[in-house]
């Protein structure tokens, strides 16, 4: 196994440092374990399990630096590695931005590990596949999916006394369904801690109800609609959005958090008042670490508050730099919501398009985040209150920014997965009026 | 999908797994080919014993060194090396996989047993058996990439002092901040399979580049520039400046051989004209499309959609279909483009990413046609979706990142051959009337079908009346993908063919990389639509 438990890896990481000769020297470990089945036209295609744990030591002599890893756990191997980082240490030009390691930190304990989903097993993953097959055989549909459960632990310790364990787990599933004649798709998609939460069978079933819905869909001409995003059209198209909540990039002019004439928008009303962003390691749908690589506790920050730029990430280094506390940055996005239902979003909208998922986001312009991509699985056409008819795909070049100046009403946060990183966010649904569509697509 | 990443400047990524280790340990040549073959024998027979019908390994050994440098300053030095093996198996008709870095007799059997595992846990809810194309053994062969010099025999120190050098140029050029990299990456490759092949491989890639910012601090604007490099399937030789090898024009580009000096002072001189560019006018323009651009149209227009996974639904769930259908192949007169619209698929290209002797399943690579005067003729397959298109054998398309992927069906290089009859860059020019000629790729997005696609691009030059006039900005261009290969109107002879690639094209769940090359001359298409991208905000 790959697992260690804290007691286990604090003991290996001591025993590491012990061999150390330099002016400074952090060590850390991690181990997965993991295991993925994935289906397409109701069969399974590719399926594997894969194990790993190794052990990086970084040594510093002044403000030079070397790193060695290692992947075996007899005494000699560690004492190479060790005596290898120092060497590369040696050899290494001074880097200027190097800071200190920091001393022994107070860390609560996460709540990211679930024992039911470390239990997982390929006949359990073969299983639930097997049920989402089922449901797409009796809707006449074709299935293509992807289940994939993780374990994973880190655990680092320094000379200066620092000493952090983290253990998690995570289970993330995902399914399009589309009909014969390629007229119609559908997709959900779900990440847990927990793989109890996890229904692969109620998840098929939301994407073959909208892979039947989209079938039919009419062109209607491009230009600025009011949409309703559902969180995994959210998602895809914050997630660029939340990268940039960093400092530095900002105070050097290159990042749309970057203030004309110089600094940054630290205190700006950049967006809607509606729109709060925070992170929380202990928000019970999406935990995270409590504390990140540089060995600095992860605790609930808001980010944007009622709209007004309230935090961005200062490194320890950035932060000497400008005089300011360090501020590390989020390990975990949550979005808050309002108290709409997406039928409620639908009745009071006049003319517009609801929005299932969005596709293949790509920036075009960092300075206004404006970006480029398309709507894809579901896309329907709403007109005084009802949904009359899905309709083709469009492209879209639109900045989060401006669209999170235009929100009309939120519903309920939900965690949904990001469709090219996996990472979960906690976002809710959103009506935003005049969202860019510049052309038309066939794709289905 | 060409990358994952939302920047310009190519960040390197360690692999999973890999360990950093001394440069001076990548030139030693691993566990040797007679320990491979044993412990590789000892995993198939193990498979075997357990009840499987086929089964390959794939003993690899993955070198990777990175040098990043930013203004004046090295950022990172990582040396990593991934050593570990990956065995799939076929048993009760089903796939199963397996991976561990555990390279001993009995780390690799009882791996064999995981993938035999996973294949009978499987076989439960499979609808029809695996049928693989019959594949002979070529016993003990190997292949090597043709490099003059190994980058990882090139000490750091000249790496860390060209970066330096480079960065120095686009600063003392008046450039705001600059990033430039070195990125090397060894495959040392071990396959064996049950079919009788012992195949050992030696596969070099790098990719120099660097991305030139410039801040006008009165409007708060900024405009990059990117190397116009390409990643190769080279060694270290390709940043030898060679006059033969460079394309005079409005500003340099580079065949087989790349002057990274030279390049950065033209994309320090080219982000200030970018600045003060006039912002494009909306409308129809005829496209110039440089082969530094025009690669990565062909990668997302041409090489995806032809790609047989995608056309078959395996891809439905992540990287997307095809709107090129079987039907559509069987027909013979799907006219994808016009009669200039002639496409190669290719694993043996010199200088390309994806040059290979034989790919991850065993099988011999080659080229083939995919487009031939427009019309769709073929796709790409692997072995076990060969017999859907009629064809006998694979067409040698598997590849797996790394020891623990399981190999899929991924694109060789893709490119648009060059025009046949004498055509030179300046002669096309001189008959455009409104045009833009573009250089470099830059933002890219296309749909999960490949029907609407829209790019960007580095450096924009509007063309009137058969003349250059300046340069623009905010240029991206939509359009559909039929319509646009139908008003490809003229392409460059030969003279002007050159390769551009990605290293990181993204496909699969979990998702893997695979490097790949797509080599074009200048191309002209007719009236595409062209949009102005800048906003406030």
């Amino acid at each position: 196994m790959s697992i260690l438990s804290k007691e286990e890896a604090q003991k290996l990481l001591l025993k590491v440092l012990a061999y150390s000769k330099a002016d400074e020297c952090e060590v850390s470990l991690t181990g997965t374990e993991s295991g993925n089945i994935r289906y397409a036209r109701n069969a399974v295609s590719t399926a594997g399990e894969i194990g790993r744990l190794s052990l990086a030591v970084s040594s510093s002599f002044g403000k030079k630096t070397g790193v060695a890893t290692i992947d075996e756990f007899d005494d000699a191997s560690l004492e190479k590695t060790v005596r290898r980082s120092e060497e590369l240490a040696q050899l290494a030009r001074e880097n200027p931005e190097h800071m200190p390691l920091l001393g022994p930190q107070t860390f609560a304990e996460s709540i990211t590990y679930v024992p039911a989903t470390a239990a997982i097993t390929p006949d359990t993953r073969a299983e639930a596949v097997g049920k989402s097959i089922q449901v797409c055989k009796e809707a006449k549909l074709e299935a293509a999916g992807y289940l994939e459960n993780s374990t994973a632990f880190e655990a680092i310790a320094n000379s200066k006394g620092l000493f952090a364990y983290n253990k998690g787990t995570d289970v993330i599933f995902t399914i399009t369904t589309r009909n014969a004649e390629g007229t119609g798709s559908g997709y959900a998609a779900r990440g847990f801690n927990d793989v109890s939460k996890l229904d692969t069978y109620t998840a098929t079933r939301i994407a073959t109800t909208k892979a039947n819905g989209s079938i039919g869909a009419r062109a209607i001409e491009p230009g600025k609609y009011t949409v309703i995003l559902e969180p995994v059209a959210v998602t895809y198209m914050l997630e660029n959005m939340f990268g940039g909540l960093d400092a530095r990039n900002a105070d050097e002019g290159r990042s749309f958090m970057s203030k004309p004439g110089g600094g940054n928008r630290l205190g700006d009303q950049l967006m809607d008042p509606k729109v709060t962003i925070y992170s929380d390691p202990f928000n019970p749908d999406l935990p995270s670490a409590t504390w990140n690589r540089e060995g600095q506790p992860l605790e609930k920050r808001i980010w944007i508050d009622k709209g007004v730029v309230k935090n961005l990430s200062y490194s320890r280094y950035w932060a000497g730099k400008k005089n300011v506390a360090p501020v590390p940055g989020p390990g975990n996005i949550i979005m808050e919501g309002g108290d709409e239902t997406i039928e409620q979003m639908i009745k009071s909208t006049e003319k517009g398009i609801l929005v299932s998922r969005l596709w293949y986001i790509r920036m075009v312009d960092p300075q206004t985040l404006l970006l480029t991509g398309l709507t894809r699985d579901g896309t329907f056409y709403i007109e005084n209150g009802e949904i009359k008819f899905p309709v083709k795909n469009f492209r879209f070049n639109e900045s989060p920014v401006i669209m999170l100046n235009n929100v009309e009403s939120l519903g309920k946060p939900e965690r949904s997965i990001s469709v090219e990183s996996y990472r979960s966010y906690l976002v809710p649904p959103m009506k935003v009026r005049d969202f860019t569509f510049t052309s038309l697509s066939d794709a289905v | 999908m060409a990358g994952m990443g939302l920047t310009s400047f190519a960040l390197p990524k360690l692999p999973f797994g890999s360990r950093i280790i001394d440069p001076s340990e990548a030139i030693n040549g691993g566990m040797d080919v007679a320990n491979k073959k044993q412990l590789a024998d000892a995993a198939l027979n193990a498979a075997k014993s357990a009840g499987a019908t086929y089964a390959d390994v794939r003993i690899g050994r993955y070198l990777n060194q990175f040098v990043t440098t930013r203004e004046n300053r090295v950022q990172n030095i990582a040396n990593a090396e991934s050593f570990g093996v990956g065995i799939r198996v076929i048993a009760s008709g089903s796939w199963g996989f397996a991976a561990t870095n555990d390279v001993t007799a009995a780390g690799v059997a009882r791996t064999a047993l995981r993938a035999v595992a996973v294949a009978k846990a499987n076989s439960k809810i499979i609808t029809e058996p695996v049928q693989l194309a019959p594949q002979k053994g070529y016993g003990d062969v190997s292949w090597k990439t043709p490099i003059v010099k190994n980058v990882f025999e090139v000490p750091i120190k000249e790496k860390i002092d060209l970066l330096l050098n480079v960065n120095g140029i686009a600063l003392s050029g008046g450039a705001s901040f600059v990033n430039s990299a070195i990125l090397a990456i060894n495959e040392q490759k071990y396959f064996a399979s049950t079919d009788g092949s012992y195949i050992d491989q030696d596969i070099h890639r790098l990719f120099p580049n660097f991305n030139v910012t410039k801040i006008d601090k009165a409007s708060g604007k900024f405009q990059t520039r990117k190397s116009l490099s390409s990643p190769v399937g080279m060694g270290y030789e390709y940043l030898t400046p060679d006059a033969a090898n460079k394309v005079s024009g409005i500003v340099t580009r580079y065949k087989d051989r790349y002057d990274i000096l030279e390049d950065v002072k033209n994309a320090t001189a080219d982000v200030a004209q970018k600045i003060t560019a006039k912002s494009v006018e909306p409308g129809k323009y005829d496209l110039v499309l440089d082969p530094s651009h025009l690669w990565l149209t062909i990668h997302e227009s041409v090489a995806h959609p032809t790609e047989l996974d995608r056309v078959l639904g395996y891809e439905a769930n992540y990287a997307g279909t095809s709107f090129l259908t079987l039907d559509k192949l069987k027909s013979g007169n799907f006219h994808f483009g016009s009669k200039l619209m002639n496409i190669a698929a290719d694993k043996e290209q010199y200088g390309s990413l994806g040059a290979v002797g034989y790919d991850d399943e065993g099988v011999k690579c080659g080229h083939w046609d995919l487009v031939k005067e427009g019309v769709l003729v073929n796709f790409q397959a692997i072995r076990d979706q060969a017999h859907i298109i009629g064809l006998k054998q694979s067409q040698g398309c598997c590849y797996a990142q790394s020891w623990s992927d399981v190999q899929f069906q991924r694109m060789p290089n893709v490119s648009l051959r060059p025009g046949k009859t004498p055509l030179s860059v300046d002669d096309m020019i001189k008959n455009v009337q409104k045009g833009i000629y573009i250089i470099g790729d830059g933002s890219f997005s296309i749909d999960q079908q490949r029907y609407n696609f829209q790019f960007g691009g580095q450096t924009f030059y509007e063309i009137r009346d058969g003349k250059i006039v300046g340069m623009l900005k905010d240029v991206a261009y939509q359009a559909t993908n039929q319509e646009f290969w139908n008003s490809l109107v003229a392409v460059a002879d030969e003279r002007d063919y050159r390769l551009g690639g990605a290293f990181n094209d993204g496909k699969g769940q979990p998702g893997q990389s695979n490097a790949v090359s797509h080599g074009s001359a200048t191309a002209r298409f007719n009236g595409v639509n062209v949009i102005n991208t800048a906003r406030n905000i």
